[in-house]
């Protein structure tokens, strides 16, 4: 990593940064990207388990694919959590995740763009702070 | 891609699910095969949408519409209507609540404005282990504009103005403090991060260390610069081993990139961040006696003044801020004190996160405007209590708070609101209580916490808080009296007064407030001897009903210490002074001939 020396510099990151969150691959934008929630809590349901499932199985099922972890979704009653986005779709949120599940979301929802029960839905807003 | 062209999704949130949402479910899909649309229609089972007073909900997407309460004989008419016909069906709207107009777009129904996520705006959405991603999320700009474009009196105004109040609980103005801090002269200071996080049912601040640990780091930079401080310590409990991870790995990506250390952003001011690890008192969670925790000695509070700001850590001035009082910052610097100030209500401006837990169906993290209702968090964020139970109270503010009861269920949640009610703020806290709690188990539930966290320095604590614990004993023991309830009165206000730190001061807090709100309870348990809720189990008595018991020898089977006595297929007898009152006869019993007197 380089140092970021003045107020340019970091703007200048992250006007790049800001090119894809997901710019952890050169490409992301016809990749699945998969973010679990990865608190204690997460981790404590089985969230570490769900990830590797989704890291390899994805790969193994020849879907390009981001699979990153995240901090706590809120969402305690429902873990482990995991958020799927499609290219050029809303993100969806699943919740109860175990493996059977994670699963049936590679070939149901990944596949051929089926839900799966255990969605969660999105009810809150977030303040955005590009101003 | 997909070969559905619209998804039908129906709630399946605990509350909507016993309102039928599989009888709807099965409706739809019924429908759907009879038109033939199997094939481009989905029908699925979601979680609860978190509106459930208007429950059950169905949402058609793509075209984003909301359908709220919704009867199992509506699933023709969405199908027919909306489905094949591309008609709204207008009366399961919802009806704006002003101009009685049915809105179906959900962005426009002010219940999904309800939760709104300023503290948690990056948690659960970047990945807390790379820094380029909160960079990306607008992250270290608030610093960058701090460092360049304002004065540290420019800062801590802004800070003032926001009217943003310290989230660790006590609700002291977070700009006021720093302009403290920062009037005291010294050629060294220290910014402090209080991550003591103690009360039980509390995650807030875990969450946000293990969700959005730059957002903390970044708003402690800002603090420095503020009050003249180079230095900053956070002080994390040891019981947290993952966040103390992800900010080991954040200050370490901070510093890479030249955001932590000498010369930040090419701007000469100097700051770095070190971690400092708690053994998990929950008295070390008071600013003072952190602060001796930090410098090696014993976790004890002292009197205040000289306050931290004048002489803290190593007696230098010394500037202690919460978690989500930090996480806060960063976006009232980049959207104005203005924006802050305009969320919230009269004195108690912003957001507050909560943790939900105990009875109630959403057990989550959840963050609100300051001025929503308690009913709104309980019942349509939190989906209602569980098992169908009745409500009966929510204690908020942990052990230092107080319980409140359903006649408070629609005050809006503020600082001052929560004290006039008896309780505080906290930390955030709220733990929910439904009929089958008993209010004086609770009381010393609580009370046993303290009583275990007691630092022992002053003896209306040390010695006041085991006498109330020993009183409510006896009391759910059966062997309390009507005096009793005057004593346990006296005894927690003298323990309130005369204690010498927050923690004393407050541990009679739900003590106080479950005998105002739950008293006839109290007196059950002295006068009549009896626990109404069914939890103290020496007020409890098993009994046969000779009218249901048909004599099939399972509960005699199954009692672990053969108190049951009877032959087959005669009435069974529980011996009181043999039984231990364990309930398995009662599970066991098929004819529901076992009940409590």
């Amino acid at each position: 990593m380089s140092k970021i020396n003045s107020i340019a510099d970091l703007k200048k990151k992250r006007d790049e940064l800001q090119g894809g969150l997901g710019s952890r691959v050169n490409d992301t934008s016809n990749a699945v990207h998969v973010k679990v929630a990865m608190a204690t809590c997460g981790i404590a349901s089985g969230a570490k388990n769900v990830m590797e499932f989704f890291s390899e199985q994805l790969e193994r099922r020849n879907i390009a694919a981001v699979v990153t972890q995240t901090g706590c979704m809120g969402y305690c009653y429902a873990e482990p959590t995991i958020e799927v986005k499609l290219p050029g779709q809303d993100p969806v949120v699943f919740g109860f995740v175990d493996l059977k599940r994670a699963d049936q979301i590679i070939e149901k929802y990944v596949k051929t763009g089926e839900l799966v029960d255990g969605i969660i839905p999105v009810n809150y807003q977030t303040i955005d702070l590009n101003v | 891609m997909s070969k559905y062209s619209t998804h039908l999704l129906v709630c399946g949130g605990t509350s909507c699910h016993s309102s039928e949402s599989d009888a709807i479910v099965c409706n739809l899909r019924d429908e759907l095969e009879a038109k033939g649309l199997m094939d481009s229609v989905q029908v699925i089972l979601t979680g609860c949408f978190g509106f459930c007073e208007k429950g059950p909900i169905v949402k058609v997407m793509p075209d984003n519409t909301v359908y709220v309460q919704v009867k199992p004989e509506d699933a023709q008419a969405i199908v027919e209507e909306h489905i094949i016909k591309g008609r709204k069906v207008t009366r399961l709207l919802l009806k704006d609540p002003v101009s009685k107009e049915p809105v179906s777009d959900p962005n426009k129904m002010d219940f999904f404005k309800k939760q709104l996520r300023i503290v948690l705006r990056n948690c659960g959405f970047i990945n807390p282990e790379n820094i380029d991603e909160y960079i990306a999320r607008e992250g270290y700009k608030a610093l960058g504009k701090v460092l360049t474009e304002m004065t540290s009196e420019q800062v801590i105004k802004e800070v003032k103005d926001s009217g943003q109040r310290g989230r660790g609980g006590a609700g002291f103005s977070t700009g006021l403090k720093w302009e403290l801090a920062r009037k005291n002269q010294s050629d060294e200071k220290y910014v402090v991060c209080n991550a003591d996080e103690g009360d039980p049912g509390a995650f807030m601040d875990r969450s946000v260390l293990e969700g959005d640990p730059h957002s903390v780091l970044e708003a402690m930079v800002i603090c420095g610069y503020s009050i003249g401080a180079s230095n900053g310590l956070i002080y994390i409990r040891a019981e947290y081993p993952l966040a103390i991870e992800r900010l080991k790995i954040a200050i370490k990506q901070a510093r890479e990139y030249g955001l932590l250390g000498k010369n930040i952003l090419g701007t000469g001011f100097n700051f770095d961040i070190t971690l400092r690890y708690g053994a998990g008192a929950f008295v070390c969670g008071e600013e003072t006696a952190l602060i001796h925790s930090m410098e090696g000695l014993r976790g004890e509070p002292t009197v205040k003044p000289p306050f931290p700001a004048e002489s803290g850590y190593r007696n230098h001035p010394t500037n202690v801020n919460n978690v989500e009082t930090f996480a806060a910052i960063p976006a009232i610097i980049l959207k104005g004190a203005k924006w802050f100030s305009s969320i919230g209500t009269g004195k108690s401006k912003g957001t507050k996160v909560f943790a939900l837990a105990g009875k109630i169906n959403n057990v989550g993290l959840i963050e609100v405007p300051m001025g929503t209702t308690l009913r709104e968090v309980i019942f349509e964020i939190g989906g209602g209590i569980r098992n169908g139970k009745k409500f009966k109270g929510i204690q908020t503010g942990g052990p230092s708070g107080g319980c409140l009861s359903e006649k408070h269920l629609d005050i809006p949640i503020d600082f001052d609101n929560l004290i006039a009610a008896g309780s505080i703020m906290g930390s955030g806290a709220m733990i929910i209580l439904d009929e089958d709690d008993c209010m004086v188990s609770m009381a010393k539930f609580f009370l046993q916490f303290t009583v275990e966290e007691s630092c022992g320095k002053c003896a209306p604590c040390r010695i006041g808080n085991k006498r109330l614990h020993e009183l409510l004993g006896q009391i759910c023991e059966g062997k309390g009296s009507i005096e009793d309830l005057d004593r346990l009165r006296n005894m927690s206000v003298v323990i309130k007064d005369t204690a010498l730190c927050g923690l004393g001061q407050t541990s009679p807090n739900p003590v106080l407030s479950m005998m105002d709100n739950y008293y006839d309870e109290y007196v059950a348990h002295v006068k009549d001897k009896k626990c109404p809720a069914g939890q103290c189990k020496s007020l409890m008595e098993y009994v046969v009903n000779p009218e249901n018991c048909v004599g099939c020898t399972a509960c005699a089977r199954v009692c672990p210490v053969n108190a049951i006595s009877g032959e087959r297929k005669e009435v069974h007898h529980i011996d009181p002074s043999i039984c231990i009152k364990c309930g398995a006869c009662m599970e066991k019993c098929k004819f529901d001939a076992i009940f409590i007197r």
